[in-house]
């Protein structure tokens, strides 16, 4: 059977192999808008990548990255977006996956440059034998990191200046806020809820360094902030006891979690932070993404607190 | 007819319940955080004689709305996952058998998947959505993986059990495919998984406790029963009895306890295997002595392993894995020792 479709097989084989095909990248490629290349980027903690020519069709597998992208003007290169990635409105969401990411449903949208929050699976590999960049933004883990990423993603599709700017405005923004916030006469504590089985973060995580710059304490902390990597789950006992000035719920998109549902927990309701009405249900995104947005966050901790310390 | 000698008798009960009583105490006693035990008794002191107590209103929730009923659900799904456990032990004739067998918790784990998916945010229920799923997707897998080996005919105990293994596969499967959907929830799901009881209260005790009463008092009411079946099911039959039927019953009253406990606690593994054998090697073979022993041996071993799961690390540890971590190597050593004895 095989043998007499050999011929054929050699001849189709060396017909594509002569084949010659339209360039993904070179065909419609819009003026240039600015930036130098080749540039060199990388975001804390993660491999540097070079870019030869400034990326026209952008693949954003982070939602973090995807808000930073379109914040610095980036969004007409972005051609596809992870399905978690749903802000701003206008990102083109499609049903890939920053968890796991698939190569070749990745490359159906030609990109020139990919960008994930971690490469656990050999993905930058990948799609480099398509021609494809992937640049790595990981977690943020300070307030720093997350003002570096946002220069970095400027840089690397041709919007420095814009980087730059977004970069400092958020600092100036989130360092005014800060200042702006009367300290309470007592320093308050807080509790900070991710789920409804009482994962908390410390003060070690990212969001934990953002509310320590208020001069508030975590009540995860205990001996050791790092302690289950920053995440642990905390009893209910243990919340009761410590008893915080304010509940900052993670869990109000996600799981319906408010101060009426807070309030309805057996012996929440001899919380100081339920009875005096400062329990905070948050955008479970935003608390969660280190994108401009985070000055949003900020903002509302802020607010939390001045009307907590009046 | 087995050996009569093997009857429970009740200087061991009263021994078993009065050292459950000391564990349900101690429990009480010391937990997350730190009340002092001192205090906590003179709690306990003030509300029997209406005195006055050391403990803030805060203080006392803690106690009473948070640790009371966490210990009283502990004792709950213990006995009932080490009843279940013997029974199913008892029923197949295989001692490896446990609660989860028959497609219970993968009944339990996909339809908790389907109901966090698919309706992530329902705030109506009374209870959060995974109980009630859990529960009927507990009952459903087994019932599912009855109406598979009936329908397969045989009716004999292999047959159940190999359709039992298909409905697991193929609920779990519908698991995995349904968390593929929807990769955001994984993290629910598996923490619920892992079996906890570090959110639960009176609501939950109040679940759980009639399914799990009915079962027990049906499961001690039978063991007589099971006995007999333990001798093969010609001699039961030859006795008068009807061993399919009563397979059924007990089956049923078991799946049900076991249904209850994965509802408020998720899967907690190695209670329904190491409880019953550990009062077999102890106690004997005869599900008389077996069945009320596990009741009480599984309450006090699930109370022990939350207060480890609790206090053993700042966080809470997964209860499931504390069982694993403790029953496992208890069991191995119970093992080593009574082999050692008989040889």
């Amino acid at each position: 059977m095989f043998r007499r479709f050999a011929p054929l097989l050699a001849v189709l084989l060396v017909l594509t192999g002569c084949a010659t095909r339209p360039s993904d990248t070179d065909s419609a490629a819009p003026p240039e808008t600015g930036g130098t290349f080749p540039v060199t980027v990388s975001a804390p903690g993660a491999p540097a990548v070079t870019l030869d020519r400034q990326p026209q069709r952008i693949v954003s597998l982070s939602p973090s990255a995807t808000e930073t992208l379109f914040a610095l003007g980036a969004g007409p290169q972005v051609v596809a977006v992870d399905s978690a990635s749903d802000y701003p409105g206008q990102a083109p969401k499609t049903q890939l996956s920053g968890l796991s990411p698939d190569p070749e449903a990745i490359a159906a949208y030609r990109p020139d440059l990919v960008v994930v929050y971690a490469d656990t699976t050999g993905l930058a590999d990948a799609l480099a034998k398509t021609g494809t960049k992937t640049l790595v933004m990981p977690d943020a883990k300070t307030l720093d990191d997350a003002y570096a990423q946002f220069v970095a993603l400027g840089k690397a599709t041709g919007h420095q200046a814009e980087g730059e700017s977004l970069a400092r405005q958020a600092k100036d923004d989130i360092d005014k806020i800060v200042a702006d916030t009367p300290k309470p006469a007592r320093p308050l504590s807080y509790y900070w809820e991710l789920d409804q089985t009482y994962y908390s973060v410390t003060s070690a995580t990212f969001v934990g360094q953002v509310l320590t710059r208020f001069g508030l304490t975590n009540i995860a902390d205990g001996s050791d902030p790092a302690a289950s990597g920053g995440y642990p789950q905390l009893s209910a006992e243990r919340i009761l006891q410590a008893n915080p000035d304010l509940i900052f719920l993670a869990d109000s998109k996600c799981c319906g979690q408010n101060a009426q549902t807070v309030a309805a927990r057996p012996g929440w309701n001899t919380l100081t932070a339920v009875a005096r009405g400062h329990v905070v249900a948050l955008d479970d995104d935003i608390a969660s993404r280190w994108s401009p947005r985070i000055v949003d966050l900020v903002r509302t901790v802020a607010d939390t607190i001045a009307d907590a310390g009046a | 007819m087995p050996d009569t000698r093997t009857r429970l008798r009740a200087p061991v009960l009263i021994v078993g319940l009065l050292a459950l009583v000391a564990v349900l105490v101690s429990a009480v006693l010391a937990g997350a955080s730190d009340l002092g035990w001192q205090r906590v008794l003179a709690e306990m002191w003030a509300q029997v004689t209406g005195g006055q107590s050391p403990l803030s209103a805060r203080e006392a929730a803690i106690v009473w709305q948070l640790r009371v009923p966490r210990v009283l659900l502990a004792a709950i799904v213990g006995a009932a996952l080490a009843v279940s456990g013997a029974t199913f032990q008892g029923v197949f004739r295989n001692p490896l058998a446990d609660p989860y067998l028959l497609g219970a918790a993968a009944g339990a784990g996909m339809a908790a998947t389907l109901v966090v998916v698919l309706a992530p945010s329902v705030t109506g229920w009374v209870i959060g959505p995974l109980p009630p799923a859990a529960f009927a997707g507990a009952l459903g897998g087994v019932g599912l993986s009855w109406l598979v080996g009936r329908s397969a005919g045989g009716g004999g105990t292999s047959t159940l059990l190999l359709a039992g293994v298909a409905v697991a596969s193929f609920l779990t499967a519908i698991q995995t495919f349904a968390q593929q959907l929807n990769t955001q929830t994984i993290r629910q799901v598996y923490t619920w998984m892992l079996g906890g009881l570090n959110v639960s209260g009176w609501r939950e005790v109040a679940i759980a406790v009639p399914y799990v009463a009915v079962a027990a008092v049906v499961l001690c009411l039978s063991a007589r029963l099971l006995d007999v079946l333990t001798l093969g099911d010609a001699e039961a039959a030859s006795l008068g009895l009807r061993p399919g039927r009563i397979r059924l019953v007990v089956l049923a009253a078991a799946s049900l306890a076991t249904a209850a406990a994965v509802s408020v606690s998720g899967l907690i593994g190695f209670v329904g295997i190491v409880v019953p054998h550990v009062v077999r090697m102890l106690a004997g073979a005869s599900y008389r002595v077996v069945i009320p022993l596990s009741l009480v041996g599984g309450a006090a071993f699930l109370v022990l392993a939350d207060q480890l799961a609790r206090t053993i690390m700042p966080g809470e540890l997964p209860l499931g894995v504390v069982t694993a971590f403790t029953g496992a190597p208890f069991f191995a050593w119970i093992l080593r020792s009574s082999r050692r004895r008989v040889s």
